[in-house]
């Protein structure tokens, strides 16, 4: 792989160095502020134990679940070709760029009490189904997960270079064969750190949790965290919470990185993938299947956000408009920040023998509860500044560190595959520095480039981050708004608000995804 | 180039407007400040006369902001906190962080006496049970009707929101002793226990649940702002439970005369006639020209529950100890 | 003058030592069994594997610390030396100017070599396009214009058939001739080592002879090369 003897140059560690602190300083310097006005850890109790254990077991079955049903979707993505899969590939995409109460009430309108699915079971005379408790977490948790599970599978799909299906194909590899040779150890390699992601950011859930969780037995620690900060008033047992929820989150990762097996497909010469082996009736059977099933589970709660909020896009109140004007900007702003901290990491870590830590850091955002980021972030800045004037910039600096995961996911193995591939005879070449990153990497990394600024813009766009903590009257964002308007009873603006969101949201991922895709490679 | 230099003259300009008058500034919640709450008209009001900027800054519920105005102690930039209530006022008392108001002799029209030196009262109003009358047709008159019905209900997280606890300290009033057996047959009604007030009444209002945890003066917004008059407040036979919002003056400020001027202002029919049709609760103190019409016709409790400030802290961990025992189970 | 002095190269529990030199101007063949550390030795020179002790001299000048593309010398690798985003034009510019800034003058030496090499006038095809044969050119042509002093070849025409492969080599030679480099090439196969009709290093059991005639060798190989050099010739 990398080479040892080529050190970083300056700019590039002075890159890594700055993002490195800039995710330490949000992750464990907020935890550390909020430490230091609690004057120590707190102690658990055994309901914050049962609350690690739920959080746990949900966490683990959600991102398991989450996986066993991407792969058959990806594969088949990564093995058809049809008129709208680009489309298809974009649309699936959408719940996990949801605010997650849009999710939720758009999940409930199919499968909710009175919702969609039992009313057509009601119709059949089947008894009803209820979403709430363990199950519809988990159906949640599903739902806002499986798009990412599908992308990050279905680009280790298409990072098996299109020479390989040849050969596969030449020596006659059936479904199995390929299986076993091809795509296997393809899933070795991504499987882990996909599931681990997952795994993550259903450890931090909060608003899914408790809304369909049905009672306090659903408590997540999350929502141990709130307890203990708003209720009981004790940020040293908030703390420990968070520093347990880091640690949980830093034992899946060592996890990951032990199962992670190296894929060592090597280079090919951005052939278009063309796949032999799955003509038969079976396989195309099962892909029909995996489509229309996830295309179905998918895109029915979306479409109901849609149905329930288009009549009221157009009366939304000026203020409306405006807040998701600031949005666009915080997306764009927090998009630009988390590719400037991503790039350098992603390098770093597939030049460094030291990559594992790189990444794992890179990672650590996913641990972390916002709340007690929000809190620590607070107690920091306010010495320093006005909080509320500078409430848009710091979220969209939170934002770009909170989505950075997510970028480092998908830049990380290009910039691996870059180096592996292309690193001697760049090397060679003497192409360093500036020369080296407008030559080969970000012509090489665009589709990566394309897709992470995406995710960046479009999850930006629906969290509601920080913003909630921060806000004055007149800055707030296009998720406040709408949470604003559900508090207000404006449950027909809020639909539109919801409309809107998720309209933006959709328009930002698929202008940047599909910009770092045309005619890339080819 | 040109751009960032209008940008640069505009702050300046901004300053230099804001540094000519005192800053008094506000903690309140989010939905205070937002421009369908109260907000927007206090602070047009209040700068008006006092000559002065009102600056909102909003964290999250009630919860929220006695969390964060302890966290920041007496460094805090707040001048007057706006928004806790009832249940929060005994630990908001005894961080010392408050000065006394030094209002008396406000008559305020609450339905409980009020004397307390620090937090003035600026409105109120009843937890209830709200439901939709054209499709709930037999309504419960008490908890355990409730609990022997098959009627579905949400309700909030008494950990993360204030109707939640507000429902938690009512059960507990009621009830006493009871409370854990009461929510023991409470636990087949509740579809879900949500997050905050929002979710449950959106849940409610996708037909999720029969009836959601809210107030009294929940179906007075759907009757006046939408002219629909399908939602009602069940009244319950055991009482309701009251929830006072409060605002009190911060006692490191360095505004206290704005302070003082601003809580005067509070209980002032200008800020009071605002509250109704905004915050969609009783003002503490009616407004001259009475409740707008359309509150003619919400119920009103027979009998009033409210535990006194710091009886409400001390009940609430056992209280919550009950709930979570009877709804895990 | 190419000097390995009292080199040792170590890749994990494989240990490589050679303390040999080389005259300008020379058309070395790089021969060995499979893994004995032919191609490890070519990175070292190249500057990809630190040596653990000794020194590598070009000309009397020590190439320690060095970066890859500092160093006086072009190589051509088994595979990927083409990026297959950039047509040809560029692929052959970064040979001139890694940051591309490439005058008019370096566009015709562009174009003028890879008429040299038989691909005029494909300027804008991309890798991907051209035939195994035609890759094989474009690369070269690309040292052909960066002409520095040395040329390492990491076997980059084993994927060639014969005809082809014989067709490179007098292309190698002919470019080496016009430009007075000095090539160092891997090679699986004493036929290419004896149509260069140079001189040839052995690497086997650790070690790199000292240069050779490729005729003297062949006649009279070493124990450790015998088992090796027989087998192809059948």
């Amino acid at each position: 792989m990398a080479d040892s003897t080529q050190p970083l140059s300056p700019a590039l560690r002075i890159g890594v160095g700055l993002a490195l602190a800039a995710v330490l300083a949000l992750v464990l310097g907020t935890l550390a502020a909020v430490l230091a006005r609690a004057k120590g850890f707190g102690a658990l109790g055994p309901a914050d134990w049962a609350a690690v254990r739920f959080t746990v077991n949900q966490a683990a079955i959600s991102a398991a679940l989450s996986i066993a049903f991407a792969v058959p979707v990806a594969r088949a993505l990564a093995r058809r070709r049809f008129v709208g899969r680009g489309l298809l590939v974009t649309a699936l995409g959408a719940p996990f760029l949801l605010p997650v109460i849009v999710a939720v009430m758009g999940l409930l309108t199919i499968f909710g009490r009175a919702g969609t699915l039992n009313g057509m079971l009601g119709l059949a005379g089947v008894q009803p189904i209820s979403i709430y408790g363990f199950g519809g977490v988990v159906l949640a948790h599903v739902f806002l997960n499986l798009p990412l599970a599908v992308r990050l599978l279905l680009h280790g799909w298409l990072a098996i270079p299109a020479e390989r299906f040849r050969l596969a194909a030449s020596l006659g590899f059936g479904t199995g064969a390929m299986l076993r040779h091809l795509e296997w150890p393809m899933l070795r390699a991504v499987v882990p750190s996909a599931f681990v992601a997952i795994l993550l950011i259903c450890l931090t859930s909060f608003t899914v949790a408790l809304t369909l969780g049905g009672g306090p037995r659903a408590t997540t620690l999350e929502l141990a965290i709130y307890q203990a900060l708003r209720f009981d008033f004790d940020p040293g047992r908030a703390a420990t919470l968070a520093v347990l929820q880091l640690a949980l989150s830093a034992l899946a990762m060592l996890l990951a990185l032990k199962l992670a097996v190296p894929a060592a497909f090597g280079a090919g010469l951005d052939r278009p993938v063309q796949r032999w082996d799955a003509d038969g009736a079976v396989p195309r059977a099962a892909d029909a299947v995996a489509l229309v099933g996830a295309t179905l589970f998918l895109a029915a709660p979306l479409a109901a956000v849609v149905v329930e909020g288009s009549g009221h896009v157009a009366g939304l109140p000026a203020s409306v408009w405006q807040a998701a004007l600031r949005s666009l900007g915080v997306a764009l702003g927090s998009g630009a920040l988390a590719l400037a901290m991503a790039l350098p990491l992603s390098l770093g870590a597939a030049r460094s023998r030291r990559r594992g830590w790189v990444e794992a850091a890179g990672m650590l955002p996913l641990a972390t509860s916002a709340l007690v980021v929000g809190t620590g972030l607070m107690l920091l800045l306010r010495p320093l500044t006005n909080v509320t004037a500078l409430a848009l910039p710091v979220t969209a600096a939170v934002n770009a560190v909170m989505v950075l995961p997510f970028c480092l996911r998908v830049m990380s193995p290009a910039a691996r595959t870059i180096e592996a591939d292309y690193g001697r005879l760049a090397d060679s070449l003497g192409l360093a520095g500036a020369a080296r990153l407008r030559i080969l990497i970000l012509p090489r990394m665009r589709p990566a480039l394309g897709f992470a600024a995406g995710l960046a813009t479009a999850m930006s766009m629906g969290d509601l981050g920080v913003i909630a903590l921060f806000a004055g009257a007149d800055n707030a964002t296009l998720p406040l708004a709408l949470y604003r308007l559900m508090g207000a009873y404006r449950t027909a603006d809020a639909a539109g608000a919801a409309m809107l969101l998720l309209a933006l949201s959709l328009a930002l991922f698929w202008v940047f995804d599909r910009g770092g895709r045309i005619d890339a490679g080819s | 180039m040109r751009h960032s230099l209008m940008i640069a003259g505009l702050l300046c300009a901004t300053a230099a407007a804001a540094a000519d008058r005192p800053v008094l500034t506000v903690y309140t919640y989010d939905s205070f400040v937002s421009e369908w709450g109260p907000g927007p008209r206090i602070k047009a009001g209040f700068e008006g006369f006092c000559g002065c900027e009102l600056r909102f800054v909003s964290s999250g519920d009630g919860a929220a902001l006695l969390s964060r105005l302890l966290l920041e102690g007496e460094s805090t930039d707040a001048d007057v906190v706006l928004g806790l209530d009832t249940n929060l006022t005994a630990a908001a008392a005894e961080s010392g962080l408050f000065a006394e108001s030094g209002l008396r002799e406000v008559a305020y029209d609450l339905p409980v006496l009020w004397d307390d030196p620090i937090f003035v009262p600026y409105d109120w109003g009843y937890f209830a049970f709200v439901y939709d009358k054209t499709k709930t047709v037999s309504v419960p008159a008490s908890f355990e009707e409730l609990a022997a019905s098959d009627l579905k209900i949400v309700i909030e997280d008494p950990r993360s929101s204030t109707p939640g606890l507000g429902l938690l300290l009512w059960v507990k009033a009621a009830y006493g002793a009871r409370a854990s057996e009461i929510w023991s047959e409470l636990a087949d009604n509740i579809v879900t226990v949500t997050p905050g007030w929002s979710e449950a009444y959106g849940l409610f209002l996708k037909g999720e649940a029969d009836m959601v945890l809210s107030y009294t003066t929940s179906p007075a917004y759907h009757l006046i702002a939408e002219g629909d008059d399908s939602k009602a407040a069940a009244p319950f036979s055991e009482g309701h439970y009251l929830q006072v919002e409060v605002a009190a003056k911060v006692a490191s400020s360095a505004q206290r005369d704005l302070a003082d001027r601003f809580l005067a202002f509070v209980v002032s029919p200008e800020f009071q006639k605002e509250i109704p049709e905004t915050n969609w609760m009783y003002p503490a103190v009616t407004p001259p020209g009475g409740l707008p019409a359309g509150f003619e016709t919400l119920v009103v409790p027979q009998k009033v529950l409210l535990f006194p400030a710091g009886e409400a802290r001390k009940v609430r961990d056992e209280a919550l100890a009950e709930w979570q025992t009877a709804l895990s189970r | 003058m190419l000097v390995l002095d009292h080199l040792e190269i170590a890749q994990g529990a494989f240990r490589l030592s050679a303390d040999l030199q080389i005259e300008s101007g020379a058309l070395t063949a790089v021969i060995g069994p499979s893994g004995a550390g032919k191609s490890t030795l070519l990175a070292a020179i190249a500057g990809f594997v630190a040596p653990v002790s000794g020194r590598i001299l070009w000309e009397g000048r020590d190439l320690a610390g060095l970066a890859p593309g500092a160093r006086p010398l072009s190589i051509l690798f088994q595979e990927q030396n083409l990026f297959p985003h950039l047509d040809l034009a560029t692929n052959l510019g970064l040979g001139l100017r890694a940051d591309l800034r490439l005058t008019g003058h370096d566009r015709m030496a562009v174009s003028a070599a890879l008429e040299r090499v038989g691909l005029g006038g494909m300027e804008r095809r991309r890798p991907a396009t051209l035939s195994g044969g035609q890759q094989s050119r474009a690369a070269l042509a690309r040292a052909l214009l960066r002409a520095r002093p040395l040329m390492l070849f990491d076997e980059p025409f084993a994927a060639l058939g014969p005809a082809l492969r014989a067709e490179m080599l007098d292309l190698v030679m002919e470019i080496a001739a016009e430009t007075g480099a000095t090539v160092l090439m891997v090679s699986h196969d004493p036929a290419d080592a004896l149509r260069l009709a140079g001189l040839c290093v052995v690497v086997a059991e650790g070690r790199v002879l000292a240069p050779q005639p490729v005729a003297a060798l062949l006649a009279d190989p070493p124990a450790a090369l015998r088992g090796y050099l027989v087998a192809p010739k059948n």
